[in-house]
């Protein structure tokens, strides 16, 4: 990331000036997301002003709509790492197109995660005190200090590494491997520690039983490596329709597969779960009992429960079929049904039954209010706003930069006068369109 | 605060960031001098700019210390009209304070609930002690009744448990908080500074006694009910969206008085003590009655014990 300077703001002035340039469809969808962003905003100025008594939250469940996106949102951005292992460790060239708007999708999901934990802080006049060096921070010993640092420094590695690669390319300059490569295996190790240290916030809570297992951290990977994908899988079909950036169908097939296989691990995960929770069953199953069967009369967790496991279910069994799988259609219920369902799975179906019961005992039965779902949705505006100006602007860049390689290389293939390579080169030909 | 006389010790980055925070403070304060006459939040410019810089109560300075108490003390008269006095007493050497409960003893009145209440000026809808009505047959306090209300306790084949903070020695509470804003004192009692806490309810989710509460709203503080002897680390009154809990009544038992609740109970249920000393009655009971602590598995270490006489 060597040169600063006139060349660094000709190139932010020009990706700034993408994003002004854009059809009837374009500017729908981005006065759409500012809407909702606005309304978000809105009600949370309304929690600012009246504390955070406008959410369902209680003493009992302490966490609520907010922590479990956030975890969900983690998820995700872990998950970018199944674009860039095939793309910079298996040298996937197909994959390597792309795996930009994997970065993308990380940085728009970290920020959604911070996010969600700024609005859930009950004094975010306070942030300072988080601040290394400036404030007092609890490092080693607080798990919750622990993800501060992973998720900003995994935020800084994602926003460093694309801005190398775009501005690169946008100076027409194959950016050196040297140089970025140590970054990117730094950034893959980062990206699973993000959601380990996210996990071991849960699984450190001795006073949790739900959460107080070893499993966890292995669960929160492997259905991220579901959910991940999935979102991946649907963003880059979007991108294809939306504009000419070139992107293989065999990208997505690999990300389904990935999903297929992430998806039979987290369900045979949640099944040596809750044999070990039932088959002597005792009082650290009681949060599991609440979640699947009720408890003492109170089911508010069933139904979203068994709606994450019908999805999950169905999705597996399409994507474990190979013609359905493969099938635009189909595949792509696959793809929502995932993500919905592993949602669920880590929201409603995680954070919010290791509140219940109580570690005493007491039974609350959350239910997210009206300013929840408000500010939440705000968030997803937010970061899927983020992800479209991001892609808006990096988009023409790379599309020049490829089409350009791919001249180039077709040349050198003339003059050298040897036969066009099968499959994934960037000279193999066209590109779906 | 013996916190504070180790301040020395502190990393000199500490030193520069206070400099820096303090300009800042002095900027926005100068900036403003001939409006702070006027009110901001209710507050004068200046007070809101100190109260965004406070500094952590274990690293201010003697002078910090004053400023803040009686900014505190100014607050308060401002909001509700009553002119408080805000100690900072320090711990006494060779004092560590625990508790004990004869459950036996012990009838379900909730005296030390309505006495806690008072003393801490508790928010109204906030209690730090809850009396779990229980069966005679069960210890599982899943099964037990927090929120019993009959015309009569105690009610026949029943026992009540009592529960608070369990000032614990190994408080998972005090090693969740991501900054440092609640620590356990010399003399074991886990405290919160109000004032530096942010808010995540970290602590809450690593509590394995429900011993800590939010404030969820603004306090519902009756300002004619306000105890005016107040500590910073106690019962003085608290902002909104932050963390509090019992803290053995810090503003009473620094200063040689029982805690409210042990001095409300009428049975005589309560025992409260200093653990290092050997002719105190908790080691009397902690020698002679069968004891045991709550949840003792999970390694809290808890200085708040359960007996039953024989």
């Amino acid at each position: 990331m060597s040169e600063s300077g006139p060349g660094v703001i000709r190139f932010l002035l020009s990706s700034l000036g993408h994003l002004f340039r854009g059809g009837p469809l374009y500017w729908a969808w981005v006065i759409l997301l500012t809407a909702i962003t606005l309304a978000g905003g809105w009600h949370y100025y309304l929690q600012l002003r009246d504390g955070l008594v406008v959410t369902d939250m209680t003493n009992q469940v302490s966490w609520g709509l907010y922590i479990a996106n956030f975890t969900f949102l983690v998820g995700v951005a872990a998950a970018a790492v199944m674009l860039v292992v095939p793309a910079y460790i298996f040298h996937r060239k197909d994959i390597k197109d792309v795996v930009l708007m994997g970065d993308t999708m990380a940085i728009a999901a970290v920020t959604m995660a911070i996010l969600f934990v700024v609005v859930d802080l009950g004094r975010p006049d306070r942030f300072w005190h988080l601040i290394p060096g400036i404030g007092r921070f609890n490092f080693p010993e607080s798990m919750l200090a622990w993800d501060v640092i992973v998720l900003n420094g995994y935020l800084l590695l994602n926003v460093g590494i694309s801005f190398y690669i775009v501005y690169n390319h946008y100076r027409d300059r194959v950016p050196k491997e040297s140089r970025y490569f140590p970054w990117v295996l730094l950034a893959i190790f980062w990206a699973i520690s993000i959601h380990t240290v996210t996990a071991f916030l849960y699984s450190a809570n001795s006073a949790r039983p739900y959460w107080h297992n070893a499993l966890l951290a292995p669960r929160f990977i492997a259905s991220a490596f579901a959910s991940g994908p999935a979102l991946m899988a649907i963003g880059l079909q979007l991108i294809r329709k939306v504009s000419d950036y070139p992107i293989r169908q065999s990208v997505i097939d690999h990300l389904a597969l990935v999903a297929a296989i992430a998806l039979q691990v987290t369900l045979f995960f949640i099944l040596a779960e809750l044999f070990t929770e039932f088959y002597n069953e005792g009082e650290h199953a009681a949060s599991a009992r609440y979640l699947f069967f009720g408890l003492d009369g109170h089911t508010a967790l069933m139904p979203w429960i068994w709606t994450a496991v019908a999805l999950l279910a169905v999705a597996l069994l399409i994507l474990m079929i190979h013609p359905l799988r493969r099938h635009p259609v189909y595949m792509n219920v696959a793809f929502v049904l995932t993500v919905i369902g592993v949602w669920i799975e880590k929201g409603m179906g995680l954070v919010i039954p290791g509140f219940v019961p109580t570690p005493i005992g007491e039974i609350y039965e959350y239910s997210p209010s009206m300013t929840e779902i408000m500010v939440s949705l705000g968030i997803w505006a937010f970061g899927l706003l983020l992800f479209t100006l991001l892609a808006k602007a990096a988009l023409p860049i790379q599309c020049e930069f490829l089409k350009r390689m791919r001249e180039a290389e077709r040349v050198q293939l003339e003059d050298a006068d040897i036969p066009k390579p099968e499959g994934d080169s960037y000279a193999a030909g066209r590109v779906r369109a | 605060m013996s916190d504070r006389d180790d301040e020395p010790k502190a990393a000199s980055g500490g030193q520069a960031r206070r400099r820096f925070l303090k300009g800042l403070a002095l900027a926005g304060g100068a900036g403003a001098a001939h409006a702070a006459l006027g009110a901001w939040g209710g507050k004068t410019l200046s007070d809101a700019f100190a109260d965004f810089f406070q500094e952590h109560y274990q690293r201010m300075t003697e002078a910090e210390v004053r400023a803040t108490i009686a900014r505190i003390e100014r607050k308060v008269q401002q909001r509700y009209g009553v002119s408080i006095e805000c100690d900072t007493t320090p711990p006494h050497e060779g004092v560590l304070f625990g508790y004990a409960i004869n459950v036996s003893k012990c009838r379900g009145y909730r005296d030390c609930v309505q006495a806690c209440v008072k003393e801490n000026n508790l928010s109204r809808d906030t209690q730090y002690i809850r009396v779990i009505e229980m069966d005679r047959d069960s210890t599982d306090l899943r099964h037990g009744d927090h929120y019993y209300d009959h015309e009569q306790v105690p009610v026949e084949g029943k026992y009540y448990l009592p529960m608070q903070c369990m000032q614990c020695s190994n408080p998972p509470c005090v090693k969740a908080c991501p900054v440092e804003a609640t620590w356990m004192e010399p003399d074991g009692i886990v405290v919160v500074d109000y004032d530096w806490c942010i808010g995540c309810r970290y602590c809450m989710t690593a509590c394995p006694y429900q011993a800590r509460h939010f404030n969820w709203g603004s306090p519902d503080l009756p300002a004619e009910e306000i105890n005016t002897k107040t500590h910073y680390l106690g019962n003085r009154p608290r902002p909104r969206g932050v963390v509090e809990k019992c803290h053995f009544c810090v503003q009473r038992t620094r200063d040689g008085r029982m805690p409210a609740c042990q001095e409300a109970c009428p049975t005589g249920a309560r025992i409260f003590g200093n653990l290092l000393d050997p002719d105190s009655e908790i080691r009397y009971v902690l020698q002679h009655k069968a004891v045991f602590r709550l949840k003792e598995d999970l390694g809290t270490e808890p200085k708040f014990w359960y007996f039953r006489d024989e």
